[in-house]
């Protein structure tokens, strides 16, 4: 059973948004981490980089594989997370919490009503 | 359609996530490729291995036909004794790498790899056209299962599930008699199967051979009987990342049909003095002269994603060759791999990078294996 707070909106990607203001924190979900298991390395965009919704945005390795987070909005990169960088499995274990990889400000609000609501990324888990 | 092994259904019982590998359905983990790796190296993993071939040699003809087309000497096994072993074509290249168990005087098996079954079984069907007399060889790789139990405290219940001293090959009073490299037939239930004290992880363990129904409740006693002492069951994912750790070779990445023993680095398992054999005259010039490429191992030195096969290495600033087996290292925290270099360049302690993504990390090599065993 995946957690999925209900303070996020979610992309299809498995990626969730908690939104104050016009900056959001970016994450992966409890479902995504569960389904990478052992995350080993990040690799997390440069302060400043400016992104487009859906665009690949960060890199997850596990022990098997490696797997691209898009940004679920467009904006700016304002902060990384080093606590993610230097304990991988921060990741796995604190997918909605200590283990947020940026926060992005946001330069298209609007955006936000293509995400999926708690419940309907619920449901897409669900399968 | 995938096929599977006889045990699937208790894959699916134990929740493992199944991928293709040759061909097969497989677990690549259960819980966690690292939580599997770890039980293995500090108490016991239980892997499927039903998906590898067995081939059975029989026959007057049998040593000196397995002779011929094997780089090891196979005249070195009494009974109940195996070895692992190469097989080469006439350029010294790779066809596969196995096992070979004399299990009677006359009768031989090999294990072989999944992914070259059909190619194995061909080429000795020929090389056996070819060399005549006395000689039986038989696919049997329908007929079996295995599964291989590996790690420190295998040892100290094997015996309660095996009970009983062994009926044929290796005659010992116990499983746990089995020397590295012995095997000997055992009585499990009311089946008869094959043990080995052989595995692929760097740990002691063995690997057990049967038909399907003894396999699937060889696999239950197993998993009963180990849990107390913390064993696991442990899917691909560990497989690749427990023998990466000591560097034993994978069909397809360090050895193909394009890269001899002696430039992976197995150099002493090709027996140059023991008479003719496929690919002998290339080998024996290798051992002799040198070779252009060599398998060299080599662990990130900063802080990285793990290096992949296919990533490009690169020394003094020129990209000189490719990945061959990369992963990150449960054991040892960081990024190890296998490579092939220019022979001149493939001496321990040298500096190289590993280009990820577009990016080059620094990385070193470093003398083989990773890790030992305590």
């Amino acid at each position: 059973m995946s957690t999925v707070p209900t303070d996020s909106k979610y992309a299809k990607s498995h990626e969730w948004i908690r939104v104050s203001g016009d900056t959001g924190t970016v994450g992966i979900t409890d479902h995504a981490q569960h389904e990478l298991t052992d995350i080993v390395f990040v690799e997390l965009p440069a302060v400043g980089r400016k992104l487009k919704a859906g665009e690949a945005s960060a890199v997850v390795e596990s022990v098997k594989t490696a797997s691209d987070i898009y940004a679920p909005v467009s904006g700016e990169i304002i902060e990384i997370n080093p606590a993610i960088v230097d304990n991988p499995a921060l990741v796995n274990t604190e997918p909605h919490t200590g283990g947020w990889f940026y926060k992005i400000k946001l330069s298209n609000p609007a955006e936000l009503g293509a995400l999926l609501s708690p419940a309907d990324y619920e449901k897409q888990i669900a399968g | 359609m995938l096929k599977r092994t006889a045990l699937y259904a208790s894959h699916q019982q134990l929740g493992g996530k199944l991928i293709e590998f040759g061909g097969w359905e497989m677990p690549v983990q259960y819980t966690s490729i690292t939580d599997e790796h770890q039980a293995v190296r500090t108490a016991a993993g239980l892997f499927d291995i039903s998906h590898m071939g067995e081939v059975t040699v029989s026959g007057a003809n049998a040593e000196a036909f397995l002779n011929a087309v094997l780089t090891n000497d196979i005249r070195k096994l009494a009974p109940g004794e195996g070895q692992y072993t190469l097989m080469c074509n006439e350029r010294g290249g790779v066809v596969d790498d196995l096992y070979a168990y004399r299990l009677a005087p006359e009768i031989y098996l090999l294990i072989i790899n999944a992914s070259r079954i059909e190619p194995d079984v061909a080429w000795l069907q020929a090389q056996a056209a070819k060399f005549g007399g006395d000689l039986k060889l038989t696919d049997a790789s329908h007929n079996y299962a295995a599964i291989a139990v590996q790690g420190p405290a295998v040892k100290d219940f094997i015996n309660a599930v095996i009970p009983g001293a062994s009926t044929s090959a290796m005659r010992v009073n116990a499983v746990t008699e089995l020397k590295k490299n012995q095997v000997g037939g055992f009585k499990f239930e009311n089946h008869n199967v094959l043990v080995s004290r052989t595995g692929y992880t760097g740990e002691d363990g063995f690997e057990i051979v049967g038909s399907d129904e003894s396999i699937i409740h060889l696999w239950a006693s197993l998993l009963a009987a180990g849990k107390p002492f913390g064993l696991k069951p442990a899917g691909l994912g560990a497989r690749d990342t427990l023998r990466t750790e000591v560097c034993y070779p994978l069909y397809g990445h360090e050895l193909d049909e394009n890269t001899t023993p002696i430039e992976a680095g197995v150099g002493f398992f090709v027996s140059l003095d023991k008479g003719e054999f496929n690919g002998r005259s290339v080998l024996a010039e290798q051992k002799a002269s040198g070779v252009k490429k060599k398998l060299v191992a080599f662990k990130m030195a900063e802080k990285s994603a793990p290096p992949r096969p296919h990533y490009p290495i690169w020394i003094n600033g020129v990209s000189v060759g490719q990945v061959v087996s990369g992963t990150q290292s449960p054991t040892l925290g960081i990024g190890i791999g296998l490579a092939y270099v220019p022979a001149e360049l493939a001496k321990p302690g040298t500096p190289v990078e590993i280009e990820i993504r577009g990016k080059r990390a620094a990385a070193i090599t470093v003398p083989k294996p990773f890790y030992k065993k305590a």
